[in-house]
């Protein structure tokens, strides 16, 4: 059974200005242990997703359809207690800038004791144990003393990964981790991602990496979904959609990285920008940009699947197979 | 820690230094120096007399030296009207402002807080409406008004509660309190309401506008990740983060209705220090104005530099810099 | 003129701020023509008869007409002293607000711009005053200078120029980081030219809301003022004046001499508030959308 299994999510905006359908139908399943990268320009929903699975999409946003199973559980129209049980215990996260999410008023050790209590009653020793204990898992170096600063105590990448042994205080099946390593040094950035790898591995914990960087995801994710639009338009294992990309968007993204150009050519580009998600034209949202567009893309295609990958388009790059 | 002090405690010093280079020249030397000094009534001779012992006769800056001498040694002259050294007038006033201020501004952030908390945790419900709609008219209107209204309600209507003076008090450490005796406490009330509106409004705002920017940090959104409860996140984040914003306006606002009290304890007939200047000011009794104005300096710049101080305690930012 | 026009669309979409902005205008038309609606000039100190003073609203006076809102302790009729009060109210408010915002702008905009020793000067004394409460400022003034209307606007502006020059001076540093300023300064452009195209432009927002508000403030503090007995002279009373000479009448119950002038005074605040809220709003881009 998949940890978290999520179905034709929808997560919409209603502005003054109009329904925004930040998330319009988002598929994936993740397996245990698994890391997925989920990949995406700003814009494309992938955010809005992260903070869906964790029922905590702020209004006007709300969760309008679609299902998301967690360890077989439907999280969609439960309550807001019961989310609350299982956020921090089976699924949590962790967020792009390591300098907004910690409270610069309390010490690591208070705020990692509030994480704790957050599910029952944990004694003061067995608070400092459990916090040192999953320091010490993420790399901090002396961490008993640790506990006893405060966040300007520490560096960008320290704070990082204070953020991550919060995350993992309760050993969730899921961590949800929005760029992560986005606001940090190019060094230190490698250094979290190996943490993360290591730990997932060791603990069983299933991982999300929301980035928008296809480079930094694939060096780590065992699976991809790309998304678009607040679509997932493509899924599949890492190794086959870098090797052999469906979707003329994900084509597009590959082709774009700095790594697949020959030294001195000029980078290749997706022609066109990012739609507005408030008026988005009927049928597939990429086809203004996409050089295989015909009539059949005006109406909308499906994430139809193939094996172990999926991908919604009508003319698949290398044509569809029989 | 003991370099930030001391560092706060100098530019105390210099601000009271300018505050008395301005009330010097605010009062001795815009206004005619010789009629601030001396009552109106005296005769030749006196005058005479007095400019020559009071040094009227000397340069400027020797005047104004004379001035800081004369006022570090508590001296800040007699009273025209009551003939007691002013010193002695303002300090068996100041007691009752005090009383006052603190009753009211008190009142007005304890609650002033909770409500803002409310408004802008559920902004959108009729409730946080309801207290804002209440703090624009707070705003708004004069407090002399209002002052006059829970008169006309409250006392004439009414009759629940006295309109003006400060009823019977209890002598504690050789002071006279109000808020010790029943009839003190409601004479006490209609006008702690009444310099309280303004700061309540004032609060209302401040407290609903940092509930709104915290509520929307990735703090809050990382807490609500790891599962904690709102009531938790409500008492241990947002209170601590806000609690910064609102010690700086308390402690500005102290200052502020120290003035302030200057409208109601005359509508009230409250016997504090703010009454006794409109008193003064009426007649003229400048030796008064010139004591009072320099106290309120001297008690603005004290609560300025201990509210840095409760900075450096509470705040592990600030703490940190004055280590550094 | 389109974005005159767009503002004022958007203006209107809000009813109460409509509502408040209506009542702007109606009152201060009502002022500006009391002379032509009011059935006595309450300044003529022969028009009036102590036999008429002090009389409930609906009472008809010697001067053969109904005095809707009753009469003052001086006889006048109530409704031309109020109409009359505020007349005088929102002159000296809109000439504080304005001579304050003018010298205000002008030192926050002079600080941004020659930065230095200058911009350390202004704005320590500025920051030193707003720190000051301004109605203890206005009240000394007041005490050391004496009497009347020049004085009393005086008064008022020192008392508020220090919010213009905070706001001017806040606007015009954050516009004078962007690059395209120290574009123009490294052209041979005259700094006239760079403060009236480029800085002032930008401040205006900010002071068009501080100056509702603080012209709201100004007649607030005049009344404050007139009531505590340091305003303008008896002859010429003010709205805070006719509630001040009302106060001793209030416990016997003749409650008309304070409450209608002060019911005036607040309508008028509180809607030039309403009106300065909604500007507020429509300038601040982080509520927009």
């Amino acid at each position: 059974m998949s940890v978290l299994d999520v179905r034709d999510l929808r997560t919409h905006f209603f502005t003054r200005a109009g329904v925004v359908k930040a998330v319009d139908g988002v598929s994936f399943t993740l397996e245990k242990g698994e890391i997925l990268g989920l990949v995406g320009e700003s814009g494309s929903g992938k955010t809005v997703t992260g903070f869906s699975l964790l029922g905590l999409v702020d209004p006007p946003g709300r969760i309008v359809e679609g299902s998301i199973r967690l360890n077989g559980k439907e999280l969609v129209g439960m309550s807001d207690r019961d989310l609350r049980k299982r956020r921090g215990r089976e699924i949590s996260m962790v967020f792009q800038d390591p300098i907004a999410t910690l409270n610069p008023m309390l010490t690591i050790g208070q705020q990692m004791r509030m994480a704790l209590e957050a599910h029952g009653r944990v004694g003061p020793r067995a608070a400092v144990t459990r916090s040192e204990e999953l320091l010490a898992k993420v790399g901090i170096p002396s961490p008993r003393a640790r506990l006893r600063s405060y966040p300007h105590e520490f560096s960008g990448g320290m704070r990082q990964r204070v953020a991550i042994a919060i995350a993992l205080l309760h050993s969730p099946s899921v961590i949800v981790a929005d760029e992560p390593t986005t606001a940090l040094d190019v060094s230190i950035q490698a250094q979290i991602l190996h943490t993360m790898r290591d730990l997932a591995r060791e603990t069983g914990t299933a991982l999300i990496w929301i980035s928008h960087d296809l480079a930094v995801v694939s060096s780590l994710a065992t699976r991809l979904a790309v998304m678009y639009a607040g679509r997932v338009v493509e899924e599949g294992p890492t190794a086959a959609i870098l090797r052999d990309p469906r979707h003329p968007y994900t084509a597009g993204l590959i082709a774009s990285l700095p790594a697949m150009a020959e030294p001195g050519t000029a980078l290749t580009q997706i022609p066109g920008t990012t739609p507005s998600l408030l008026s988005l034209p009927p049928g597939c949202p990429f086809a203004p940009r996409c050089t295989h567009a015909t009539e059949a893309c005006t109406s909308e295609p499906v994430l139809e699947r193939h094996g172990t990958r999926g991908w919604a388009c009508f003319h698949p790059v290398g044509g569809v197979p029989a | 820690m003991l370099g930030f002090v001391i560092q706060r405690f100098l530019q105390a010093v210099v601000v009271m230094a300018v505050m008395s280079v301005i009330v010097f020249c605010g009062v001795y030397a815009i206004g005619n120096p010789v009629d601030i000094v001396i009552p109106p009534d005296a005769t030749q001779d006196i005058r005479a007399a007095t400019i020559a012992k009071l040094g009227l006769d000397k340069p400027l800056w020797e005047q104004y030296f004379l001035f800081v001498g004369n006022l570090l040694q508590g001296d800040f002259g007699r009273s025209f009207v009551y003939n007691i050294p002013v010193l002695d007038l303002i300090g068996g006033r100041l007691p009752a402002t005090l009383e006052l201020v603190l009753t009211s501004v008190l009142t007005a952030t304890v609650l002033g807080v909770s409500l803002g908390i409310y408004a802008g945790y559920r902004p959108d419900g009729w409730l946080a409406k309801t207290i804002m709609a209440v703090s624009v008219l707070g705003f708004s209107v004069p407090s002399f008004w209002v002052g006059l209204i829970l008169i006309l309600t409250f006392a004439v209507n009414l009759g629940w509660l006295p309109a003006g003076g400060r009823g019977a008090t209890v002598t504690v450490l050789g002071v006279p309190w109000s808020f010790l005796t029943l009839d003190g406490l409601s004479h006490i009330v209609l006008p702690a309401i009444n310099l309280a509106l303004f700061k309540l409004a004032m609060m209302i705002r401040l407290a609903r506008a940092g509930t709104r920017e915290i509520m929307l940090t990735d703090t809050i959104k990382f807490a609500r990740a790891a599962g904690i409860s709102e009531s938790v996140i409500l008492r241990r984040h947002l209170l601590k983060l806000i609690s910064i914003p609102i010690i700086t306006v308390f402690g500005l606002e102290l200052g502020s209705t120290l003035a302030f009290a200057v409208v109601t304890e005359t509508i009230f007939s409250w016997p504090g220090v703010g009454k006794l200047i409109i008193d003064s000011i009426a007649v003229l009794d400048r030796p008064v104005m010139v004591a009072y104005l320099i106290l309120v300096a001297f008690l603005f710049v004290t609560i300025n530099f201990t509210v840095d101080l409760v900075f450096a305690l509470i705040d592990p930012r600030v703490r940190a810099g004055a280590r550094a | 003129m389109m974005l005159l026009r767009r503002f004022w669309a958007e203006f209107r979409e809000n009813r109460i701020a409509l509502a408040a902005l209506v009542v702007v205008v109606l009152v201060s038309l009502l002022a500006v023509f009391a002379p032509l609606i009011t059935p006595q000039n309450p300044y003529d100190m022969t028009g009036l008869s102590l036999m008429d003073a002090r009389r409930p609203p609906g009472f008809v006076g010697s001067g053969g007409y109904t005095h809707l809102l009753g009469t003052d302790p001086q006889g006048r009729d109530l409704l031309s002293a109020i109409l009359y009060g505020l007349r005088i109210s929102i002159q000296i408010g809109l000439a504080a607000g304005l001579v304050a915002l003018t010298i205000g702008a002008t030192l926050g905009i002079l600080a941004a711009y020659a930065g230095g020793r200058i911009e350390m000067l202004i704005m320590r004394v500025v920051d030193l005053q707003l720190s000051f409460p301004a109605i203890l400022l206005a009240l000394v003034l007041v005490a050391l200078l004496g009497q009347g209307k020049a004085q009393l606007i005086g008064a008022l502006v020192a008392a508020q120029y220090a919010y213009f020059a905070r706001t001017a001076y806040g606007a015009a540093t954050s516009e004078r980081r962007k690059d395209y300023i120290e574009a123009a300064r490294a052209t041979p452009l005259a700094p006239s030219r760079v403060i009236l195209r480029h800085l002032l432009p930008n401040c205006t927002p900010p002071l068009i809301v501080v100056a509702t508000v603080q012209i709201a403030n100004s007649i607030s503090l005049e009344a404050t003022l007139s009531f505590l007995g340091l305003g303008l002279p008896v002859t010429e009373p003010s709205l805070g004046m006719l509630i001040s000479n009302g106060f001793p009448y209030m416990m016997s119950g003749r409650y008309w001499i304070s409450v209608y002038p002060g019911v005036a005074l607040i309508v008028l605040i509180v809607a030039i508030n309403i009106v300065g809220d909604q500007i507020r709003d429509q300038f601040n881009p982080r509520l927009r959308k």
